[in-house]
This record gives structure tokens, C-alpha cells and sequence, in this order.
């Protein structure tokens, strides 16, 4: 790890302009992920501003019956709280379906969102990676690829996003409000973070001395028929190869409308518009399910070592969506797949 | 300002209270929790594994909460109370997860004891595991090299008082 300069921010006004005063400088709260590439080397800021005891760790309820969630609580204070469980336990599946107990009480919500891939070659300074340095090249490409993308890859990165909170977002169609010098903004979750291009070492749309302030989540929260489904290389605290959030609403066998949002398969969580409206107004059948996999992971490719992972997620999905039609959604702690 | 990203900065002093003593350092701010319990107050019980986060071998309670303290600065926790495994015992009485490891035979070679029993703590103090299977899940940031997973699973139940 280099040596960093350390400023700690009284509020996020302060934030922002020690990040408008040093550009060298990273934004820390939990630290879980910023900490260990630093001590790879992979990250170097010149300073670091810490924004751990800023107040933004309230979850409130919105005027409209939505959640307004601070981007600095905890992921596991968030996956606990009785509001997320009642009302969006997709979003507290997943969330309890990443990392460890310690990482959860110490990563915050925004952080999530900024975590990096942990594809080994950007983890490794000694290889190309065009994350690491742009124009040197992908490593991943014709190197070890069995974790990485199928959907969205460029010539450039085949990385993917690590996160599973986020594919719970994405489904629930989660806003990310956003502050920085020229004021506040909102965006929409399946926006804020990026596909790799000929950019893929720009993962988010968060503008340069901008900050997280807070999630919102629609009222919408699909209580009842959900599932969050994680296929993975060990039973607990391992990245998906292949995760998929599935969040319905029933009218008798009829669905009224139907999310589904796939991690562990492209550079952001991934969602098909198209998937969605094939299932709306259909009956919630393997069949009907089988096709919203096909339009889900139409245009996969694979790599070298990473083929099985077109069929996983199209069996992952539908099984998904099968929890989600029977109510009875995956547990995070039995692991059997019902 | 510019930064130079090479020029030491200061030493920051920071409080902790650790174990209920408060202690006072002077660090610089790349110091992690793990180094700082180490190194700086000569308390070794608390074990670098990984130090990245993977292992659990680092884990202690900050206020309350289990963490990896690998990952964690210690200037980020100013202020802050950290429980480690000296801390746990009190009144020459060992913890009830330290009697339950000793009576499980919950390790072997005993270098992620510690952080075992430190998670197991936060774990009883978090009150959401009610069984073996959620215990195995919330204890999964802790590993075992040895395997000793089903002592640890048994030490941590009696310590919780249900089968």
C-alpha cells in the first residue's frame, strides 16, 4: 500500500470540496474493497477522505410509500431492517447472499455500488488490464475466463460486476440520488453503472467529485413472488458465476408484471425490457419462463472457458422464476434449491 | 493543493478503547486495526490470515459489531470500542464460546480461534442465527484450514444455548 494523506469530512458539502481540492483523492467509507486493492496496488489514491461519520445512514420511508435509504448504512443494518424485510425481501436476499457477516457490517450502501470486479487480472499488476490501464490490453480475453461476462462484453474487458445487491436493485427499479458541485441528481440504477465499450475502466456514470447520498426504492416491492437465486463455487461467501433476481405479480396464474435482473454475467447488472414484456399478461409457466430466459441471454457469447455459463443462467432463470411463481424463494441459508 | 502522493504525512493520534482500557496512538493513516492491535499494543491474539478480507482470522467486535479488523484503518476508528479475544473473558471466567471451543475441541492448529470466537460473538450478539444451517452461513467469513467446521458449528450452539 503507498502512502495517502487522510482527511475525515464533517458533512457533504465538506466531501465535496475536498474532492474538488485534491484530485488525486478517493471517497472511504466501509472501505471493504477500496482497502484491499490498495494493498494490491491497484488502487493508489493520494488521499483519503473519509466520509464513514457523515449522516447519511437513515432509512426513511418516501411520501409516495417508497424507502429512501442513506448511502452510508451498512449492507447489513439494510438486508435486517424491518421495512426491507417486509416489503422488498428480494433486496434482503441478496444482500445476505454476498460476502461474509464482517464485510456486510462494514461495507456501506453506496459503497456496494462501487465496488470493483474482481476479475484476477485487474486484481494483478503485473498483467494488462485496460480497467488498470487503458490501451494495455485484456488478459482475460485469451487468458483464465470461467467467472467473466457473456453479456455486453467488448474487445476491450470481459469483466464482470461483482455485486449482488445491485441485481436486487436493478430489478426493483432503484433510483441513486447523487450530490456534487453543481448540485444534486437522480438516476436510475440499471443507468448508473456502465458497460465496458472501449471505456471499461469507467464502471459508473458518477461524475468526478461527485457522491452517493442515498438509494430510493419505488413502492413497488413485490413481497409476495420473489427469489433471489445464486449459483456459485462454494455453498456460502464465494462471487456468483451466476445470480438471478426474479420479482412477479399474480393475478390468479396470470402475470401482471415481471422483473428479472442477472449478476455474475455482464459489467452491470443485467435486465431485458423485452424479457419483461414477454412474460406480462402470460401465464407463469415453465414454457412462458424458458422464453423470457431466451430473450434474457439473447446475444450471449462465450469465452474460452466460460461456456457453461450461457446454460446456467438460462436454467438459474427459469428456476428463479418458478420460486418466484410458487412463492417460495430461495433461502440464503438452507441451501438446497427447491 | 497538489498532493504528493510520497510525502509522509503526518502521525495521527487517535483514542481507542480496547478491551475497556482507553489507549491513545499516534498513527500513520495506512495502519490497519489488525496492525495497530498488533504492533502498536502488543496484542498478538488477534491473527493476520489472509489480510485481505477472506479468512477471518483478524475478526474483532468495534463497537459491538464483528469486523475484519485487516480492513479496517485504525484512524477511520477514532473513538471507536474494539473488543478482541484478550477482552473476551472476564473476572478470570473464560467467555461461554471460549469454555464451548475447549469443550467441542473446536480447533486444532487454533490460529483462527480467535477470530472464530470473535465472529461467534458478534454472531450471538446479532441474534439472527436459530439454527446449525444459519449458523454455517453467518459464520462463513471465518475459515478453518484444519476443517474443524462441525466442532465450531457445535461450540457456537451450546454457547447459544439451543440444539
Amino acid at each position: 500500500m503507498i502512502n495517502f494523506q487522510y482527511s475525515r469530512a464533517t458533512d457533504v458539502a465538506d466531501a465535496i470540496l475536498l474532492l474538488a481540492a485534491h484530485p488525486g483523492a478517493k471517497l472511504i467509507a466501509g472501505g471493504t474493497n477500496l482497502i484491499d486493492l490498495m494493498k494490491e496496488n491497484v488502487e493508489q489514491p493520494s488521499r483519503l477522505i473519509d466520509i464513514s461519520r457523515l449522516p447519511l445512514r437513515k432509512i426513511e420511508e418516501t411520501a409516495d410509500g417508497g424507502l429512501r435509504i442513506g448511502a452510508l448504512v451498512p449492507n447489513s443494518d439494510l438486508a435486517y431492517h424491518p421495512l426491507v424485510e417486509q416489503r422488498y425481501p428480494l433486496l434482503a436476499s441478496a444482500i445476505l447472499a454476498g460476502a461474509s457477516a464482517q464485510l456486510r457490517n462494514m461495507a456501506s450502501v453506496g459503497g456496494n455500488l462501487m465496488q470493483r470486479t474482481r476479475c484476477a487480472y485487474f486484481y494483478d499488476t503485473a498483467t494488462p488490464c485496460n480497467k488498470q490501464t487503458p490501451g494495455s490490453g485484456c488478459s482475460a480475453i485469451d487468458g483464465r475466463n470461467r467467472n467473466h461476462a457473456i453479456l455486453g462484453t467488448s474487445a476491450s474487458c470481459i469483466a464482470t460486476n461483482p455485486s449482488d445487491m445491485s441485481v436486487a436493485l436493478a430489478a426493483l427499479g432503484a433510483l441513486v440520488h447523487i450530490a456534487g458541485p453543481s448540485g444534486e441528481r437522480a438516476m436510475a440504477l440499471t443507468d448508473f453503472h456502465r458497460l465496458p465499450g472501449d471505456t471499461p475502466h469507467i464502471d459508473t456514470d458518477l461524475g468526478t467529485g461527485e457522491i452517493i447520498t442515498a438509494i430510493e426504492l419505488p413502492p413497488r416491492g413485490f413481497a409476495h413472488n420473489y427469489s433471489y437465486l445464486k449459483i456459485r463455487d462454494r455453498l456460502s461467501y464465494a462471487f456468483a458465476l451466476v445470480s438471478v433476481a426474479a420479482a412477479l405479480e399474480l393475478e390468479g396464474d396470470t402475470i401482471s408484471e415481471a422483473r428479472v435482473a442477472l449478476g455474475g454475467v455482464a459489467h452491470k447488472p443485467w435486465r431485458s425490457l423485452e424479457a419483461e414484456t414477454a412474460l406480462r399478461g402470460q401465464a407463469a409457466t415453465t414454457d412462458r419462463f424458458s422464453r423470457a430466459a431466451d430473450l434474457l441471454l439473447r446475444g450471449a457469447t462465450a469465452s474460452s472457458h466460460n461456456r457453461f455459463k450461457i446454460e446456467l443462467a438460462r436454467r438459474a432463470i427459469v428456476r428463479t422464476l418458478t420460486q418466484a411463481a410458487s412463492a417460495t424463494p430461495q433461502s440464503q441459508a438452507h441451501k438446497k434449491i427447491a | 493543493m497538489a498532493d504528493a502522493a510520497n510525502q509522509i504525512p503526518d502521525r495521527i493520534p487517535i483514542d481507542l478503547v480496547v478491551n475497556g482500557v482507553r489507549r491513545t496512538l499516534d498513527l500513520v493513516p495506512w495502519t490497519t486495526l489488525l496492525d495497530a492491535l498488533r504492533d502498536h499494543l502488543e496484542l498478538t491474539g488477534t491473527k493476520k490470515g489472509c489480510d485481505h478480507g477472506q479468512c477471518g482470522a483478524c475478526t474483532v467486535l468495534v463497537d459491538g459489531r464483528r469486523v475484519n479488523s485487516c480492513l479496517t484503518l485504525a484512524v477511520m476508528k477514532d473513538g471507536a470500542e474494539i473488543t478482541t479475544i484478550e477482552g473476551l473473558a472476564s473476572d478470570g471466567a473464560l467467555h461461554p464460546l471460549q469454555q464451548a471451543f475447549i469443550d467441542h475441541d473446536a480447533f486444532q492448529c487454533g490460529y483462527c480461534t480467535p477470530g472464530q470466537i470473535c465472529s461467534a460473538a458478534g454472531l450471538l450478539a446479532e441474534g439472527h442465527a436459530k439454527n446449525a444451517d444459519e449458523i454455517r452461513e453467518l459464520m462463513s467469513g471465518n475459515l478453518c484450514r484444519c476443517g474443524g467446521y462441525p466442532n465450531i458449528v457445535a461450540a457456537i450452539q451450546q454457547a447459544m444455548g439451543r440444539p
